[in-house]
């Protein structure tokens, strides 16, 4: 099969299994079970890194604003308000999102795969359950769900970690809150999210293409699960620039 | 019971399957055995519909499971029960909810109901105190005997065991075996076992098929086997110079 053919022809399988994903669930009372159990999984599981990474990039965004960019020309709160741009229209949902797109992206594949190449998938589809939906329905819908969240805690992590470096006389908390606050919309925020569920959508749908048409072995696995890292990151950015592009 | 029909399997432009013809017979163990690489694992993925043949019929008690609609597939697997070479167990599940799993997923009973037919079911493969373990916390032969639990909970017409004493101690096999046996005669099951096991070939071998390069080669039962005048089957199965001298013995 030509390069051109074969992304193609992986693009039409990857379909051909969203189709069978979104088809109506068998017993909705066991997919529940199995979104609640994602939600934690995916979602809460992540806290701790989101809150962790997104505490120093907030600190360090900050230091470089005021080393680089202040200066006797620009007023005092520029800081403050580039930190926050900065934070709201791109880290928080897409960097974070391609931090989540090794975390979380790389767990998908690896459970799905190990499940398949240990003959799990076969067993469920042999009861007549529909495995491609029991399994994936519930990742999807409860990274979609949980990533508002870890935006948000994101976003507040971030501030936090900027009045880390103002506490430490860097630039005075006042001028960082003038900063934060000024010339303030909340369709950034709306934007933030709004992006994060298309993300998430790919986090979970990409790694979960790849982890559960893995053939092979415990290889296969790694690879799978390396690949779908690669694939989901090149996606989110791909899509960030058409995104950025249509809610600016 | 189930009935094979002219069935044919190919991967691109390799013949696996090249015109099987079986009855497998309801109350029984019926046995597949070949070499490794002789189309044995494909022909169960056909059966069960893991593989899509490229023609001839699979019939469940009449029923062409090849013709079928998605639909009526998925009603009719819910007559079947499998246990894999390796157990397939969930992971994620406790042993207790890798049993209850098909009952949650297709029956009406509630709870409670639910839990006593899984406890039943663990009660029936001698393995009462295991419900809270986890796959990884029990032995393969007990990992093995869940399987079978978790195959026969939704109470089966058609069992298809894969290898089931792949990598299992000859002691733990024929408890395997018997157990499979005896669930077999008890649920009045379509049992249809692939292997290459001769414990299980003389022990439960009821109705056996011999099959070599994707063709039927030999069919028989287990008082026959011993003293089949085919090469192929002989040679297969007397393999080791102990079986070999056991067989001058014997015949």
């Amino acid at each position: 099969m030509t390069a051109i053919l074969k992304p193609i022809a992986t693009f039409g399988r990857y379909l051909q299994l969203m189709a069978k994903v979104f088809s109506r669930p068998e017993r909705v009372r066991m997919y529940l079970k199995q979104y609640i159990r994602e939600m934690q999984q995916l979602g809460l599981d992540s806290i701790v890194i989101v809150l962790m990474i997104s505490f120093f990039i907030g600190a360090v965004i900050c230091i470089q604003m005021k080393v680089n960019i202040q200066s006797p020309w620009m007023p005092r709160f520029t800081t403050g308000y580039t930190t926050r741009e900065i934070l709201l229209l791109e880290f928080s949902s897409s960097i974070m999102c391609l931090i989540l797109a090794g975390k979380v992206g790389s767990n998908i594949a690896s459970e799905l795969g190990t499940m398949r190449v240990t003959q799990q998938i076969d067993a469920l589809e042999i009861m007549g359950v529909n495995s491609a939906s029991f399994l994936i329905l519930p990742k999807i819908m409860g990274l979609v769900t949980m990533i508002p969240v870890l935006v948000t805690f994101s976003i507040a992590a971030g501030f936090g970690g900027a009045y880390a470096i103002s506490f430490a006389g860097i630039l005075t908390p006042e001028d960082l809150t003038y900063g934060l606050q000024h010339s303030f919309k909340v369709w950034f925020v709306w934007s933030s999210y709004i992006k994060s569920f298309v993300f998430a959508f790919i986090i979970a749908s990409v790694s979960a293409f790849y982890g559960y048409t893995v053939e092979g072995g415990s290889v296969e696995v790694g690879k799978a699960s390396t690949d779908s890292v690669v694939h989901c990151s090149m996606l989110i950015l791909f899509a960030d620039i058409f995104l950025t592009q249509i809610l600016s | 019971m189930i009935e094979i029909k002219q069935l044919y399997k190919s991967f691109e432009d390799k013949d696996v399957l090249r015109g099987i013809n079986a009855t497998f017979e309801a109350g029984q163990t019926n046995l597949i055995i070949g070499q490794s690489g002789s189309g044995k694992t494909v022909l169960m993925k056909c059966i069960v519909g893991l593989f899509e043949p490229t023609s001839g019929q699979i019939l469940y008690d009449g029923r062409d499971f090849v013709s079928m609609g998605k639909k009526e597939k998925a009603l009719l697997r819910r007559e079947m029960g499998m246990i894999f070479q390796s157990a397939a167990l969930f992971d994620s599940m406790s042993v207790l909810e890798n049993v209850m799993f098909p009952l949650d997923m297709f029956s009406s009973m509630n709870l409670r109901e639910r839990k006593q037919r899984a406890l039943q079911c663990l009660d029936r493969v001698n393995l009462s105190d295991a419900g809270r373990k986890y796959p990884n916390e029990i032995s393969g032969g007990m990992q093995k005997r869940v399987a079978i639990a978790r195959a026969i909970a939704l109470n089966p017409k058609y069992l298809f065991c894969d290898e089931p004493n792949s990598g299992l101690d000859p002691k733990t096999s024929l408890v395997i075996d018997a157990l499979i046996h005896d669930i077999t005669m008890e649920y009045k099951m379509t049992t249809i076992i692939n292997t290459h096991d001769m414990n299980s070939v003389m022990g439960i071998g009821d109705s056996i098929i011999f099959i070599k390069e994707g063709l039927q080669e030999w069919t028989g039962d287990k008082t026959q086997v011993a003293t089949s005048s085919n090469q192929a089957l002989t040679d297969f199965i007397f393999a080791s110079d102990l079986l070999k001298k056991a067989r001058q013995a014997f015949v």
